[in-house]
């Protein structure tokens, strides 16, 4: 079978899909129920913040045609545009349509992103690169922060847990785009060492098969070194955005649990029982202060989304969150709209396996 | 006082070998209003095979104690000073590597609330399994498991048990798992800090017999640390009565109770319920637990005793013995002997500390 992003996808929803029905399977009857439930909440999910973008969208002041036409042009030229896109028609009818076809799974055609291509296949060639941002930032996210914390946790209240504590707190208030700003002045203008902006520099982009569009894997599928060595330093900068964007209440939590964990009882009864130190923290507390970090990762899905949005337009990443601001900027209805189709069914998803995950650590938990 | 006629056997003690011997020890926690003496210069003496419980008020420092003897005093507390003698070693001069293979393996604690003391994201098997291969990592873990089985047979812990988490135990169940990690392990001397406490009375009362039985069938030294006077009528052997990080009496139960010395003690056993007693009579003792931090001078129950001399506020007393002095063992202290530590119980006798224990 040929590797593209389809069959990638295909892959991982798979995955996702045998892991829940294993849940389903193997699970009691409440939590089949409870599995199912969630994830047919996921539906009305979709619906709310779908009509709230429609609304916003027709609040903003300006319209696909107006925002796409110089000032100036003639009210003639305007309507006549206007009623080609159907933006003249009723609002309601407008919505109707607008709902009917996102259950067909029909997102429209872009007006002015890229005019007149399906929404559909604009999000398929974008989704790929937000993958390849997200992934290595959620990675090294779980790993610095949960590390970090554990350290923290275990030096409390010395040099170390102080300096760490100070960092988490400066990551979570820095706005992502200054920082994003500052990484690329002084790595990318001043020292030169790294790329401003983009994914791949243009010389390289024709030089592999494009077969996934996640570039790491398709230069490493084509076996150019040369090429995968761009796209790595391409990623450097927007990864480091991006992680320390979601770093600073990933090492807090993580902390915070793993103080308290390590004052239980349990802790204290395993050390009297004569179980080395490190046994302590790393087996008996990490996974018991892993079980409200789980709903963290749950909750940060969207936080992690936002930030996409804001690291891609800063490094003009070409993924689905730069896709969402430039429709909102050029007031491409559809394609703000099937962007958020997407992040709300990622989030949905998400947030349910998370808390399905949260029931297999926790045997407390029963649905 | 009819409540505390169940004397308890004590032939199993071993009157003449102390498995561990707790020298000068002091134990101080830095606070933000300074340091807070939780333990201050004491000594006690735990014989082989003995039950010997310790009683005293909230904060007189038993729990300090107990943890002080497995080296767990935690943050920001430390010992000042002082030997262990156990088995003839100073636990003191221990590394933290030799003291990992004490804990558990010689001496055990069994904490006060069963709820919280095991691990809820794992099994039954797999604490008494890790509990086991910590000490002896040549083992299997089937061995391990075999080796549980039955001991938690023994302690009424069938084998479908072990497959289930702590959430699904009962308390009293919880609390026998934890005697049973104590004994998986061989350990001679087990610190039970007050480990009945949340149990209900009837639990309570099973777990006693349980842990009466195993004491003997295991030969088991045990510290029992309690409020409760009647639990300690019913299973120890000898009492430690602490105050203030102090031991104020020390003696056998039977001595104890129909012959207190320490004005202290005698209030705390006048203070307890009684059956047979009308209720109005209860003993209130009057004031409250001193302040660690800048503790009474001399003795520092003066300003509660109903007997308070001159001297107690100037001189702090030794545990002296203050029962009959037969011929040849004016100096020694022991197993039988009963120790105080007050003024009306001994002469202020210039610097010399001859008569302490
Ligand atoms: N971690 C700590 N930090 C500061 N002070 C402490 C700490 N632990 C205990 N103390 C103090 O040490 C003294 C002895 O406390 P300890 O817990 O040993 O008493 P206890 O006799 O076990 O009391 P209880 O019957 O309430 O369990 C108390 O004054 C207490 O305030
Ligand atoms: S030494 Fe003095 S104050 Fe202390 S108990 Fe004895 S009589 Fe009371
Ligand atoms: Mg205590």
């Amino acid at each position: 079978m040929e590797l593209t992003f389809g069959t990638l996808c295909g892959g991982g929803l798979l995955i996702v899909g045998l892991f829940l029905l294993y849940a389903i399977m193997t699970g009691s009857r409440s939590l089949r129920n409870y599995v199912i439930t969630r994830l047919l909440l996921v539906l009305p999910m979709i619906w709310i913040l779908v009509t709230l973008v429609f609304v916003m969208m027709r609040v903003l002041p300006g319209d696909p045609i107006s925002t796409r036409l110089k000032p100036g042009t003639d009210q003639a030229t305007l309507d006549r545009l206007r009623e080609r896109a159907g933006l003249d028609r009723p609002i309601y009818e407008q919505y109707w349509d607008y709902l009917n076809d996102i259950a067909h799974g029909d997102l429209g055609v872009s007006n002015n992103v890229e005019q007149d291509r399906p929404v559909t296949q604009i999000i398929g060639r974008r989704l790929p690169a937000t993958i390849e941002l997200v992934m290595p930032a959620i990675t090294l996210m779980l790993i610095f922060g949960i590390a970090a914390g554990a350290l923290s946790a275990n030096k409390h209240k010395r040099t170390l847990d102080y300096s760490f504590r100070i960092t988490s707190v400066v990551a979570y208030a820095v706005p992502i785009f200054w920082l994003g700003l500052m990484l690329q002045i002084v790595f990318a203008r001043q020292l030169e060492f790294l790329p401003v902006a983009q994914r791949i520099n243009p010389r390289f982009a024709n030089d592999f098969t494009h077969r996934t569009n996640i570039y790491l894997i398709d230069t490493l599928l084509s076996g150019n070194g040369q090429a995968f060595g761009d796209v790595l330093k391409h990623l450097v900068l927007p990864t480091i955005t991006l992680t320390i964007a979601l770093i600073g209440v990933f090492i807090r939590l993580t902390r915070s649990n793993m103080i308290e964990v390590l004052q239980e009882d349990y802790v204290t009864a395993s050390r009297a029982r004569g179980v080395p130190e490190r046994k302590v923290v790393y087996f008996h507390a990490l996974r018991n202060s892993f079980i409200p970090i789980m709903t963290l990762i749950g909750l940060q899905v969207a936080v992690l989304l936002a930030g996409a949005v804001l690291t891609e337009t800063t490094f003009s990443w070409d993924g689905l969150g730069k896709l969402l601001r430039d429709g909102i900027a050029l007031r491409d209805y559809p394609v703000v709209q099937g962007t958020v189709v997407v992040f709300a069914i990622t989030v949905g998803v998400m947030s349910t396996l998370t808390d399905i995950l949260y029931a297999f650590i926790d045997p407390r938990i029963r649905f | 006082m009819s409540l505390f006629q169940i004397v308890p056997d004590r032939s199993q003690v071993n009157k003449q070998e102390i498995i561990l011997s707790i020298r000068d020890l002091s134990v101080e926690y830095q606070t933000r209003r300074g340091v807070l003496s939780a333990i201050d210069t004491l000594s006690l003496d735990l014989y082989k095979g003995e039950v010997l419980g310790l009683v005293g008020e909230s904060g007189s420092g038993k729990s300090t104690l107990g943890k002080a003897i497995m080296r767990m005093i935690p943050q920001p507390g430390r010992i000042t000073k002082g030997q262990l003698i156990f088995k003839n070693q100073d636990l003191m001069q221990y590394d933290e590597k030799q003291m990992r293979d004490v804990r558990g393996k010689q001496i055990s604690m069994i904490f006060q609330d069963p709820m919280t003391s095991l691990n809820p994201v794992q099994r039954i098997d797999n604490h008494i399994i890790e509990a086991i291969r910590v000490h002896e990592p040549s083992v299997t873990k089937d061995e391990a498991l075999s080796r549980s089985e039955s001991l938690m047979e023994r302690l009424g812990i069938g084998r479908r048990r072990l497959n289930e988490y702590p959430h699904q135990l009962s308390g009293g169940m919880r609390q026998r798992v934890m005697i049973g990690l104590a004994l998986a392990l061989k350990a001679n001397i087990i610190i039970a800090d007050e480990a009945t406490t949340s149990l209900d009375v009837i639990v309570e009362a099973q777990f006693l017999d349980l842990l009466r039985e195993l004491k003997d069938e295991f030969g088991l030294t045990i510290l029992l640390v309690t409020h409760n006077i009647g639990i300690v009528a019913e299973l120890a052997d000898r009492v430690a009565v602490m105050y203030a990080g102090r031991l104020a009496e020390v003696s056998s139960v039977d001595e104890l109770f129909h012959n207190p010395k320490h004005p202290y003690t005698q209030g705390l056993l006048r203070s307890v319920p009684n059956i047979a007693m009308d209720s109005q009579d209860l003993y209130r003792m009057d004031g409250t637990p001193p302040n660690l931090v800048m503790p009474p001078s001399g003795c520092r129950f003066h300003p509660r005793c109903p007997h308070v001399m001159d001297i107690c506020h100037q001189k702090q007393p030794w545990l002296v013995r203050v029962d009959e002095i037969g011929e040849g063992d004016e100096q020694v202290g022991g197993y039988d002997k009963h120790l105080a530590s007050c003024w009306l119980h001994q002469e202020y006798q210039g610097s010399t500390q001859a008569r302490r224990y």
